[in-house]
């Protein structure tokens, strides 16, 4: 340290290597100095905790007295379990459903936002204003909203002299207002995204296109959507990550029901561990629901890189 | 917009602006058809919140509270304990964004202007915490807090969410546009790495800082799951655990339930309509590069 410093005050700008390596060594200390706090919360409550879930996930517990060692006995379980089977079918078909409709709704409405409007501001604040609420009050609201009895969806149906939709006491229809309240919260979210991406095209490619004899469609399918990829694999992948999470709406809006038609891995995994207290076997569907979010979108990158090689 | 290059644009450009007016009215019908249907879930919350429960269920549907009230609002503080439920509500958030929002900054500030060894790998598993979802974790988490002594106490919601990798990822994309330059100007000046962060750093983040700080506080007022799990004790429920509460015991008293749900809403909304722009740049910002 100390030798390295005569070199520091007097080295001008044609050596640069040494002061420079010992400026890094210097920097790097710093670094870690200032990252410690953030490393420490992330080690000790995050990645500690994601080690110990592999490890009970071997394990037999319900959090008092002893536990016990049972190897691969949850895995086998796990994987003979419908409702664990349930509970993944459900989650990749809220995904499915909600993913793609709220990034063509949201995509729809930034298109026709890009442009000047009057009370576009109003507009935009009001297409986002779900995403702010909490998934709590969103799912309250949605019981009374889509009670099949006396809520104002199923009175404005038979108002119509149409039948009401048996929001709650039919598997089906419990899935569709879970869906349905899901794309209301997400499409301010996806809107804003492809605004801010829209507003990344240069307005020459669209002139440009114009010129070309290109139509309204043609421009959209062949010139924006190709250049909104980026901002699409982004939305995607956030979109799934944010599916295998849905907890807080499931929850309070049909606590997994009726039966377990609504029930979704993180759910399940919740239930296990804290109203059944398998802690193990809780354990054991976090481990398997982790390692699907992972390769679902590693998957997703390396399909997209793939294709991002073959142009 | 400048000179055009083809003598054959001037018309067209003409005849697709005649054809733009007809549908940018259709544009302004859909978007405002739209935003009511996005918006009459909130409106119905309010005609439910003032109106009385028996009208609600019974009789021709209404569109306008017959005879508005507040009793709805005044049953939910009678039937839980909201008031205490919003300060400790206001105490979690606020304290968990301060700390979140300082850590933030720091982290995003070393990843973006910092060289070193393992940068990349941190920064690598940084994000990838994103992926966890808190159920998958909670067992040992919540057997972690236990072991700290921290069940039913703020520090359990507070401590182990203080680290979050979307703010950090946020300061690290926004803190890449500060120029070098500067912070070498203020290294050859004598300025240490703590006296850079603040008094040349934190000034040029005064956006970042005010997105950081409406994101973070959203995250925590809404927060449902881990304080759901580590607050056992009424007295120390949040908002969102008292209104789930609210909803399972009394879960036919709509104009309550949605008294409550509203008031737990006006926070987070009134915060939004101050900061509207920052927060959907905010956002935005997050999903480019």
């Amino acid at each position: 340290m100390t030798t390295a410093a005569p070199a520091a005050v007097t080295a001008p700008v044609p050596r640069p290597d040494p002061p420079r390596r010992r400026r890094v060594s210097r920097d790097s200390l710093a670094a870690w100095g200032l990252l410690s706090p953030n490393l420490l919360v992330f080690g000790v409550f995050l990645f500690l905790p994601l080690l110990a879930t592999v490890w009970l996930s071997f394990y037999s517990s319900s959090g008092f007295g002893p536990r016990e060692f049972v190897g691969a006995d949850n895995y086998t379980e796990l994987f003979g379990d419908s409702t664990f089977w349930r509970a993944t079918a459900n989650t990749g078909l809220y995904a499915l459903l909600t993913v793609p409709v709220s990034l063509v709704i949201g995509l729809g409405i930034a298109l026709a936002m890009n442009k000047p409007l009057r009370g576009r501001g109003v507009l935009r604040a009001i297409y986002y204003v779900p995403y702010v609420i909490s998934g709590v009050v969103i799912a309250v609201a949605g019981r009374w909203i889509f009670n099949e009895n006396v809520g104002v969806i199923n009175r404005l149906l038979r108002s119509a002299g149409l039948d009401g939709v048996p929001w709650q006491s039919d598997a089906v229809g419990a899935m569709g207002s879970l869906v349905l309240i899901s794309i209301w919260t997400k499409i301010g979210f996806v809107m804003v995204v492809y605004l801010a991406g829209l507003q990344s095209i240069p307005k020459e490619y669209l002139e440009a296109a114009q010129t070309d004899g290109a139509g309204r469609w043609q421009r959209l399918r062949y010139v924006v959507v190709p250049l909104l990829k980026p901002t699409t694999i982004f939305l995607v992948v956030l979109g799934v990550i944010e599916s295998f999470q849905v907890f807080d709406i499931v929850y309070v809006l049909t606590g997994g029901g009726p039966g377990n038609a609504t029930e979704m891995l993180v759910t399940y995994a919740y239930a296990e561990g804290f109203d059944a207290r398998r802690q193990g076997y809780a354990a054991t569907i976090g481990v398997v629901t982790y390692l699907f979010i992972a390769v679902l979108t590693a998957l997703w990158y390396r399909r997209q890189r793939a294709q991002e090689a073959d142009l | 917009m400048t000179a055009a290059p083809r003598t054959g644009r001037a018309p067209r450009t003409g005849r697709s602006l005649q054809a733009g007016a007809g549908w940018a009215s259709w544009r302004a019908v859909g978007l405002v058809a739209g935003a009511l249907v996005m918006l009459f879930p909130l409106y119905w919350m309010v005609v439910t919140a003032f109106s009385d429960q028996g009208a609600l269920t019974s009789g021709p549907l209404r569109f306008f509270p017959e005879n508005p009230t507040l009793d709805g609002f005044r049953r939910a503080f009678t039937l839980l304990p909201f008031g205490q439920f919003f300060l400790n509500s206001a105490a979690i958030a606020l304290v968990a964004m301060a700390l979140s929002v300082t850590l933030n900054l720091l982290a995003g500030y070393v990843l973006a202007k910092y060289r070193f060894r393992g940068q990349q790998v941190v920064f690598i598993m940084i994000v990838s915490t994103l992926m966890i979802p808190v159920q998958v974790v909670m067992v040992p988490q919540f057997q972690l807090v236990a072991g700290l002594g921290w069940i039913n106490s703020y520090w359990a919601v507070i401590i182990p969410r203080a680290a979050e990798a979307f703010g950090i990822f946020l300061c690290r994309q926004f803190m890449l546009g500060i120029p070098d330059e500067v912070l070498e100007a203020a290294r050859l000046d004598g300025a240490g790495h703590l006296r850079i962060f603040w008094s040349v750093v934190l000034p040029m983040s005064k956006p970042l800082i005010a997105v950081l700080v409406i994101l973070t506080f959203m995250y925590r007022w809404n927060e449902f799951a881990w304080p759901l799990i580590v607050l056992n004790d009424q007295q120390l429920f949040t908002v969102p655990i008292g209104l789930s509460f609210l909803q399972g015991e009394y879960g036919t008293d709509y104009p309550a339930l949605m008294g409550m749900a509203l008031l737990s809403t006006l926070p987070v909304l009134v915060v939004f309509a101050l900061f509207q722009r920052q927060f959907v740049e905010g956002v935005a910002r997050s999903g480019l590069r």
